[in-house]
C-alpha cells in the first residue's frame, strides 16, 4: 500500500484512484468512528439499563431485608383475657395498656388516643400473643416479654422512608406519633433485626407480616411437577428425533410443531390450561400441580432442544465402536451416547426450569395469584407462586409493599443466579471437548 | 389413593422384574443358552407391566372426576333442577363439592347434603375400585410376563420395542400440545361466536367487554371490536422496535467487529443476564422507575403524559427485546463466511464498510428473522403490559396516550373466578385466538426466513 501511494505520487494520470481514496480517507475514518462510537453507546445503553433496574431493585429492597420490632413487657391481665374465654379475649387492649404504661402522659381512658396507640403495633400481634397464652394459659395474670413487628408507617418511619419535614397533614404520621416512636426508640424498645418473616410468613394484607413461605413453597411444588414431567418426556422425544427417527413427514411435522411451541407466547399456554385442565379435566384451580404441568408443556421445547444439541455433540466414533462390538442400537443410545450426554442434558434442563421459575402469565391465567395466607402442604392445595405473589404484591397499594416487591425480586433473581451458576458449573465440570 | 395406587403398582412391577430375572438366571444357571440377559427378561416384566397399567390409571382419574359429577347431578331428587339453568346447576354442584369438603356456609338443603354424601361415598368407591383393578391387571400380567420367559424368547427386542414406542410417544407431545392449543381456543371462540356476531368482534371499533347484571340494565350491551386492541399492541409493539432494534442491532455490530476481546467476554454475559430478567420484574421496573421518569420529563416540557403511557410499557418492553435482536444479529453475523470478510478487507475496505456494506447485507436475512421473532414476541408479551400498560382501548396511535392490548385483556379478563359461559371470559379465549393466529404466522414466516438463509451457506 505504501509503496503504491509512493509510486503515484510522480505520476498524476495513474494516481487518480489513489487521490481519490487519499481524498475520501478522512471522511471513511469518520465514518468508521461514528459506527464505533454508535454501537459502543448502544452497548453501554445496555449495560445502563441494567445498572439502572439492579440498582433501583436494591435500593428500594434492601429495606424489607430489616423489619422493625418492639420489645414489651405485657402484662396479661385476667380482667381482659378471661380464661374462660380462651381463644377470645382482649389481648389488643392487653397491648395497648401495655404501651401506655411505657409512654408517660397517654390517658388509658381516652379511647381514640389509645386507638392510635394500638395503631403502632402489627395487627398480628394481638394474634401472636393469643396464641402464646392459649397453648400456655397460666400465663394470665403474669408479665411477658415480647418483641413483635411494628406497623407499617412507623417501620417506614423507622427506616426514613418517612420525611419528618413534611408538613403533618401530608404525612401518614401525625407529631404526636412521631413523638411515641422517638420515645420508644430513646427508651431502647426499638430494635430492626434480619426480616426473617420475609422468608418464614405467609402472604398477608398487612406488609409487616406478609412473606415469601406459601410463595417459595408453590414454587417448589410447580417446578418439581414441571421437572418430573417435562424432563423424561424431553429427553424421549429428543432421542427419538434425533437418533431413531425416519426421515419423513411425520418427523417434519414433529419438529416443525416444537420450534413453533418454543415461540408461542406464554400467556396462550395460560389459556390453554384454563381451558383444558381446569375446563375440561376439572383440575382444581390456583394448584401448584396444574402449574406445573402446564410450565412443563413450555419447557419441554427447551429440553428437548438442548437434549438434541447434546446428543449430537457426541462423536460418532463412540457409536460405530459400541455399534462394532456387537451392541444394538438401543444399547448405544442408552449405554454410551445418553450418559456422556447427560451434563449437556442438566444444563439445558436447568436453564429451561429457571426460565420457568420466571414465568407468571400462564399462572395467573390458572388462578395461581389468589391471596392465600397459609402455606400449601401438597402440589394441589392452592397456591401463589414467586412471580405471581411479585405481581400481587406490586398491584397492593401499601406502601410497604414496594419494597417488600422488590425484595421478592431479589429473592427470585437469587434462585436464577444460583440455578445459572450451577448450570454453567456443570457445563464447565463435565463438558468434554472430543 | 392415588400415591398409593402408584406404590402399588410400582411394587408388583418390581415384584414382576424380580420373578422374571431369577427365573431367567436359572435357566442360564442350568446350563441353557439365553438370546437376553437375565436383565431383559426383567425389564420385559417390568416395562409391559407399567406401560399399560399407568395408560389405565391416567384415563381412570381423567375421567372419574366429571363422571362423578354427572352422576351426583343424575342423582338429585327430581325437580329439584328444573328451575335452573346451566350456570344455576353449576353453582349447585359446586355448593354440594365445598360441602363435601366440610366447607357448609348457611343451612343448605337436606337433598342437597345428601348429594354431598353420595358425592364422597362415590369418591371413595372409586379410589378401592381402581386399586382392585390395578391390583388384578398388574398381577395378571406380571404373571403372564412370567410364562414367557424361556431360552429363546427375544426379550431384548420386546424392550426396545417398548421403549422405541414410548420415545415416539414423547414426541408426539408436541402434536399433542398443538392441537390442544388450537382446540381449546377455537372451541371457545366459537362459543363466543354463538354470542357475539363475528363481524362485530373483527370489524367494531370498540371494545367495551360488560355484561348486563340485570336483564333491564341500561347501556349495559358489552362491545367486543378487537380492533382498538390490537392497535394498542401495535403502538406498544412500535414503541419496543423503535428501541429495540438500533440498539440491538449496533451492540451486536460493536461486539462482532469493533470489541476489544476483554469487553466482549464481559458483555456477552451480561446481555444474557437481560435476557434472563423473568418478564414480571420488568413490569415493576416499569412502574417503579420507567413511567414515574417519563411523566415527570413530559411534566418538565409541559406535555402532558398519561400515567399508564404506551411509551413506558413499550420502552422497557424494547429493553427486554435488546439481547434478544443482539444474539441473533451477532448469529448472523457471525455465519457470514470469512471468505467475504476478507475479501472487503483486503479491497482496502475500512471495518465499518466492510460490516455495512458487505457482512451488514448478506446477514440481513437472518438479521430479519430474528426482528420478526422479536415481534413476534412483543405482540405475545404479558407481564409488562399487564403491569403498566392501560385498560381502556382507545382508538389512537399515541404514544403518550394509555393504550391496552391483546395480552393485557386476556389477563383482565380472566383473572379472578370466572365461569364459562359469559362472552366477557369467552372473549379472552376469542382474543387468544387472534394471538395465536397472528405470532404463528410471523413464527412460521420468521423460521422460514432463517433457515432458508442459513442453508444458502451451510
Amino acid at each position: 500500500m505504501a509503496d503504491a501511494t509512493a509510486g503515484t505520487d510522480q505520476n498524476p494520470k495513474t494516481g487518480s484512484t489513489a487521490d481519490a481514496v487519499r481524498a475520501s480517507l478522512a471522511r471513511r475514518n469518520r465514518k468508521q468512528r461514528t459506527v464505533q462510537v454508535l454501537g459502543l453507546g448502544a452497548i453501554s445503553f445496555a449495560f445502563l439499563m441494567l445498572f439502572i433496574l439492579i440498582a433501583s431493585l436494591v435500593s428500594s429492597g434492601y429495606h424489607a431485608f430489616t423489619q422493625t420490632h418492639i420489645t414489651l413487657e405485657v402484662f396479661i391481665d385476667p380482667e381482659e383475657v378471661p380464661l374462660e374465654r380462651l381463644p377470645r379475649g382482649g389481648f389488643d387492649d392487653v397491648l395497648e395498656a401495655s404501651l401506655a404504661s411505657v409512654l408517660e402522659g397517654v390517658d388509658p381512658n381516652d379511647r381514640a388516643t389509645m386507638r392510635a396507640l394500638g395503631g403502632l403495633l402489627s395487627n398480628g400481634a394481638q394474634f401472636r400473643l393469643r396464641d402464646r397464652v392459649v397453648e400456655s394459659p397460666d400465663l394470665i395474670g403474669q408479665t411477658v416479654t415480647m418483641t413483635v413487628p411494628v406497623s407499617d408507617p412507623y417501620d417506614q418511619l423507622n427506616k426514613g422512608l418517612i420525611d419528618r419535614e413534611t408538613p403533618e397533614q401530608h404525612r401518614r404520621l401525625k407529631d404526636f406519633e412521631i413523638g411515641w416512636f422517638d420515645r420508644l426508640n430513646a427508651s431502647n424498645a426499638i430494635s430492626k433485626p434480619l426480616n426473617t418473616g420475609l422468608i418464614s410468613n405467609p402472604d398477608s394484607r398487612f406488609p409487616e407480616l406478609a412473606g415469601l413461605k406459601g410463595a417459595l413453597i408453590g414454587s417448589f411444588w410447580a417446578l418439581f411437577v414441571c421437572f418430573l414431567i417435562s424432563f423424561p418426556l424431553g429427553i424421549g422425544a429428543a432421542i427419538y428425533l434425533e437418533e431413531f427417527a425416519p426421515k419423513n413427514k411425520f418427523s417434519d411435522f414433529v419438529e416443525v410443531n416444537i420450534n413453533n411451541l418454543a415461540a408461542v407466547p406464554s400467556v396462550v399456554f395460560g389459556l390453554l390450561a384454563l381451558a383444558v385442565f381446569i375446563g375440561w379435566f376439572g383440575l382444581p384451580r390456583s394448584a401448584p400441580f396444574v402449574g406445573g404441568m402446564t410450565l412443563a408443556l413450555m419447557t419441554m421445547p427447551t429440553i428437548i432442544i438442548a437434549t438434541r444439541a447434546a446428543l449430537k455433540a457426541v462423536p460418532p466414533s463412540i457409536r460405530e465402536a459400541a455399534l462394532g462390538v456387537g451392541a444394538s442400537k438401543h444399547q448405544v443410545v442408552f449405554g454410551h451416547v445418553l450418559p456422556l450426554a447427560m451434563p449437556g442434558i442438566l444444563t439445558g434442563t436447568i436453564i429451561g426450569l429457571a426460565q420457568a421459575l420466571g414465568e407468571t402469565a400462564p399462572l395467573l391465567l390458572i388462578g395461581m395469584n389468589a391471596f392465600i395466607t397459609s402455606a400449601p402442604s401438597g402440589p394441589f392445595d392452592s397456591a401463589t407462586a414467586l412471580p405471581t405473589q411479585i405481581f400481587i404484591w406490586a398491584d397492593s397499594p401499601e406502601r410497604g409493599f414496594v419494597s417488600r416487591t422488590s425484595a421478592a425480586i431479589l429473592v427470585l433473581l437469587g434462585f436464577l443466579i444460583t440455578m445459572n451458576a450451577i448450570s454453567i458449573y456443570l457445563r464447565n465440570r463435565f463438558e468434554r471437548n472430543w | 389413593m392415588t400415591t398409593f395406587v402408584f406404590v402399588t403398582l410400582l411394587c408388583v412391577s418390581m415384584l414382576g422384574y424380580a420373578l422374571n430375572r431369577q427365573a431367567a438366571t436359572k435357566l442360564r444357571a442350568s446350563g441353557t443358552r439365553l438370546h437376553s440377559v437375565p436383565g431383559y427378561h426383567g425389564l420385559y416384566s417390568l416395562l409391559s407391566t407399567v406401560v399399560p397399567v399407568v395408560v389405565l390409571i391416567v384415563l381412570w382419574l381423567v375421567l372419574q372426576g366429571p363422571l362423578i359429577d354427572r352422576f351426583t347431578m343424575s342423582g338429585l331428587p327430581a325437580g329439584s333442577l328444573d328451575e335452573f339453568d346451566a350456570g344455576g346447576r353449576q353453582l349447585i354442584l359446586t355448593e354440594i363439592k365445598s360441602i363435601s369438603r366440610g366447607r357448609i356456609f348457611g343451612n343448605p338443603e337436606a337433598w342437597k347434603v345428601d348429594a354431598a354424601d353420595r358425592y364422597v361415598r362415590m369418591h371413595v368407591v372409586a379410589g378401592w375400585l381402581l386399586l382392585g383393578i390395578v391390583i388384578v391387571a398388574s398381577l395378571g400380567i406380571v404373571g403372564l410376563a412370567r410364562t414367557r420367559v424361556a431360552a429363546d424368547f427375544r426379550a431384548r427386542h420386546g424392550v426396545e420395542r417398548i421403549t422405541s414406542g414410548l420415545m415416539l410417544f414423547c414426541s408426539t407431545i408436541a402434536i399433542f400440545t398443538t392441537l390442544g392449543i388450537i382446540a381449546a381456543l377455537l372451541f371457545e371462540s366459537i362459543r363466543f361466536f354463538e354470542r357475539v356476531p363475528i363481524t362485530e368482534f373483527f370489524f367494531g371499533l370498540n371494545w367495551e367487554p360488560q355484561i348486563p347484571l340485570r336483564e333491564d340494565q341500561i347501556a349495559a350491551e358489552g362491545a367486543f371490536g378487537w380492533i382498538p386492541v390490537f392497535l394498542g399492541t401495535l403502538v406498544i409493539t412500535a414503541v419496543a422496535l423503535f428501541l429495540a432494534v438500533p440498539v440491538g442491532l449496533l451492540s451486536a455490530i460493536y461486539l462482532n467487529e469493533f470489541a476489544p476481546s476483554r469487553l466482549r467476554a464481559f458483555a456477552k454475559p451480561v446481555l444474557e443476564i437481560l435476557a434472563g430478567v423473568p418478564t414480571v420484574v420488568y413490569g415493576f421496573f416499569a412502574i417503579l422507575v420507567v413511567a414515574p421518569a417519563i411523566r415527570s420529563f413530559g411534566a418538565s416540557l409541559g406535555i402532558p403524559v398519561s400515567p399508564n403511557t404506551a411509551l413506558a410499557a413499550g420502552s422497557v418492553m424494547g429493553i427486554m427485546l435488546i439481547p434478544f435482536i443482539s444474539s441473533f444479529t451477532d448469529d448472523a453475523l457471525s455465519a457470514v463466511p470469512k471468505s467475504l470478510r476478507d475479501g472487503a478487507l483486503a479491497l482496502g475496505a475500512t471495518r465499518a464498510e466492510t460490516v455495512l456494506n458487505v457482512l451488514f447485507p448478506a446477514a440481513i436475512p437472518g438479521i430479519v428473522g430474528g426482528i420478526l421473532l422479536a415481534i413476534s414476541r412483543a405482540i405475545g408479551e404479558t407481564m409488562i403490559v399487564v403491569m403498566a400498560a392501560g385498560l381502556i382501548a382507545s382508538l389512537t396511535i399515541n404514544p403518550l396516550d394509555s393504550v391496552t392490548t391483546v395480552t393485557v385483556q386476556i389477563v383482565t379478563l380472566l383473572i379472578g373466578d370466572t365461569s364459562f359461559d359469559n362472552p366477557k371470559t369467552l372473549a379472552a379465549f376469542a382474543l387468544g385466538m387472534m394471538l395465536f393466529v397472528v405470532t404463528l404466522i410471523i413464527n412460521v414466516f420468521a423460521l422460514r426466513i432463517v433457515r432458508k438463509y442459513r442453508e444458502a451457506y451451510d
